[in-house]
């Protein structure tokens, strides 16, 4: 069964000059220990499906359709309290900033003892030992001192592995990870990745790892969503979606960003930019911008069908129309 | 548009031994009650290079490297503590000081990295490409001044039309393409862009990118690119110089430097970087982070994290020697060790 399921998620942002979809009927799944990438340029909504997921949605930000389900049970119309403890417990969550998801004022032992008795049932002093225990898992020497360090005595790479280890504390099956990485610089970015990877499969929890990285999907996830304008545009197997892509967009994407093994004299580019939500066009959102464009996608709406090993939202696999180029 | 052809190829930009200090001493009180002494942070120490005309340089590195500091050292926002620059064959820096400083400011200029924070919110596109035009009293002539802005806005793919709009109707992507515009507007030859692309998406990327190759190859121009980035720089730049805490420490084409990077840094970088078409290859993360600007490592600053240290790279500062046609400062190389 899935650990995560996504069904026909819809957010919407009511606003003064009418109301903003801005996720419009995701579905997903996530299996257990299983690393879903979601990939996208900002505004495609890949944060947002997260902070949903996490239940910490923005007001006036509000699903008003479909259903998000842990382990077989909704989580989605649960109150703050009951999220409460599901958070944390159940989903960790890893944000961008490692400085700002850190309490200044605690020493970042006390932050990981407070999450561990909030969650377990165990005493403090075993939840000290297994304090000091996760930052050693994440990498950070001499954990019986540092454990009374503050935040700000730590540098940006091993505060993020103190952020990780905070996630990890109460043993969640799931770990929400937006952009963990991009704050950081290439060197510490490859250590970080690293460590999210094998930690998480060595206590089997899943990964949801939101990035705009198409490098980092490539080397850390089993499969990969790439959104767009608030929908999922492909999701597939990471390989395949890389080097096979369905989506004329997915397939863009992938020309657009410079590989450091090719030497290209002009990138692929696409142009115009993502519109915005409220002037996204009718039929296939990328139909301005898609080199293959016909009748049918600037009336009627794409939604997921198979294509080849993936699945995308492109009228171009539909099984009664001709196959892709 | 009075785009010119170069047919002489020279050194255009040279930079000998900049260096750049900064004062971050706690204040003076605080330096008598607390006795705590002065502190100096060496943000670029002893930096040298050249660019020849109508190529790109890129600098790379990770944070504080110093690399965003050359950039405004060539560009005259810092005046350097050492060293000097040298712009088509005049001391650049004594030059901005005497009131012909104008005429070589107007031939040098810069690109910033957030097209959201180096564009004035309160002012209309017209008004903020053809500042530059009116400051260097070049075109003084209103209507004129509208139709070469006009022909700017076009030259990177925008509309003349554009002009009366403000900064907050375009998206990252044109933004950028609006300082573009604005750094061409005054003909320089010399571009210093600080990591341009950096606050773009990729597709959005893509496209600057290519305008900005585009208007290199018509007009001949000069680019210091800055990027942390090799990918990009891969894509944009004919010798790639790799920075690490303030000091060049491999400068090669760009061909030999990604064919075969000899410092053990670059090594590391270029191995850093998530490869996209070879998934789930295991790499080897190198350890441990840069160390702090203000109390560097002895002798060579990247010892600490090199795999090939021994006594004299902790003792001794390797220079930035020519072996095989590649600057290099590392000890290891100069001694055939690997």
């Amino acid at each position: 069964m899935s650990l995560l399921q996504v069904k026909n998620l819809i957010v919407e942002f009511p606003g003064r000059r009418g109301t903003l979809r801005a996720l419009d009927d995701i579905s997903f799944d996530i299996a257990p220990g299983e690393i879903l990438g979601v990939v996208g340029e900002s505004g495609a909504g890949k944060s947002l499906t997260g902070a949903a997921i996490i239940g910490l949605l923005e007001p006036p930000g509000r699903i008003v359709g479909g259903q998000i389900l842990l382990e077989g049970e909704r989580i989605d119309n649960l109150a703050y309290e009951q999220m409460r403890h599901i958070r944390g417990r159940k989903i960790g969550a890893i944000f961008q900033d490692p400085l700002t998801s850190l309490n200044p004022l605690y020493t970042v032992g006390q932050q990981l003892i407070e999450t561990i008795l909030t969650h377990l049932p165990v005493s403090a002093k075993e939840a000290r030992r297994r304090a000091i225990s996760l930052l050693e898992d994440t990498g950070i020497s001499a954990a019986e001192q540092r454990i009374e360090h503050y935040p700000h005595q730590f540098s940006g790479g091993m505060r993020q592995r103190v952020v990780i280890a905070l996630a990890l504390a109460a043993e969640p099956r799931l770990i929400v990870a937006d952009e963990p990485t991009t704050a950081l610089d290439v060197s510490i970015q490859a250590q970080i990745i690293m460590l999210l990877k094998s930690i998480c499969k060595k206590r089997g929890a899943a990964v949801m790892l939101i990035t705009h990285d198409m490098g980092v999907i490539a080397e850390t996830c089993d499969r990969v969503a790439v959104m767009y304008a608030g929908r999922i545009a492909e999701i597939g197997p990471v390989h395949e979606v890389i080097n096979h892509p369905a989506h004329p967009y997915t397939e863009g994407l992938m020309a657009a960003i410079p590989d450091i093994t090719i030497d290209r004299e002009r990138l692929n580019q696409i142009d115009g930019a993502m519109p915005r939500l409220n002037a996204i066009p009718p039929g296939c959102a990328f139909n301005p911008r898609c080199p293959k464009v016909f009748d049918r996608c600037t009336q009627d709406r794409p939604d997921l069908m198979p294509a080849g090993a993936t699945r995308a939202a492109c009228w171009l696999h539909d099984a009664h129309a001709g196959v892709a180029g | 548009m009075t785009a010119k052809k170069v047919t002489s190829v020279g050194v255009l930009v040279q930079a000998h031994d900049l260096a750049m200090t900064f004062d971050v001493s706690p204040p003076w009180l605080n330096r008598v009650i607390e006795g705590k002494p002065r502190l100096l942070l060496n943000a670029v120490d002893g930096v040298s290079f050249e660019i020849e005309k109508g190529k790109t340089l890129a600098l790379v590195g990770e944070s504080g490297c110093g690399k965003s500091t050359v950039a405004r050292l060539l560009v005259g926002l810092y005046e350097p503590t050492r060293g000097d620059f040298t712009f088509d064959g005049q001391d650049a820096h004594a030059a901005f000081k005497t009131p012909q400083g104008r005429q070589l400011r107007r031939r040098i200029q810069m690109i910033f990295q957030d097209p959201y924070a180096s564009l004035n919110p309160r002012w209309i596109v017209e008004d903020i490409v053809g500042e530059p035009l009116k400051e260097h009293g070049l075109i003084t002539d209103e209507a004129e001044l509208k139709v070469r802005v006009g022909e700017l806005l076009k030259s990177v793919g925008l509309s003349p039309l554009d002009g009366p709009k403000y900064p907050h109707q375009f998206s990252g992507g044109q933004r950028q393409r609006i300082s573009i515009a604005r750094a061409l507007a005054t003909e320089p030859e010399f571009l210093v862009c600080d990591e341009p692309t950096s606050a773009l998406d990729v597709s959005v990327q893509a496209q600057v990118l290519n305008i900005m190759k585009d208007l290199q190859r018509e007009r001949g121009l000069t680019y210091l690119f800055i990027s942390h980035n090799l990918a990009v720089v891969r894509h944009v730049s004919d010798q790639v110089g790799v920075m690490y805490l303030g000091r060049l420490v491999e400068l090669a084409d760009k061909q030999t430097l990604f064919a075969s990077p000899k410092h053990p840094y670059t090594r590391m970088l270029l191995d850093a970087i998530p490869k996209m078409h070879d998934t789930g290859q295991a790499r080897t993360p190198v350890q441990g982070e840069v160390p702090n600007p203000l109390n560097p490592p002895t002798g060579c600053t990247f010892h600490p994290r090199c795999p090939h240290v021994n006594d004299r790279c902790r003792a001794e500062r390797p220079e930035l020697l020519t072996i095989a046609g590649v600057k290099i400062a590392c000890h290891a190389v100069q001694e055939n060790r690997i």
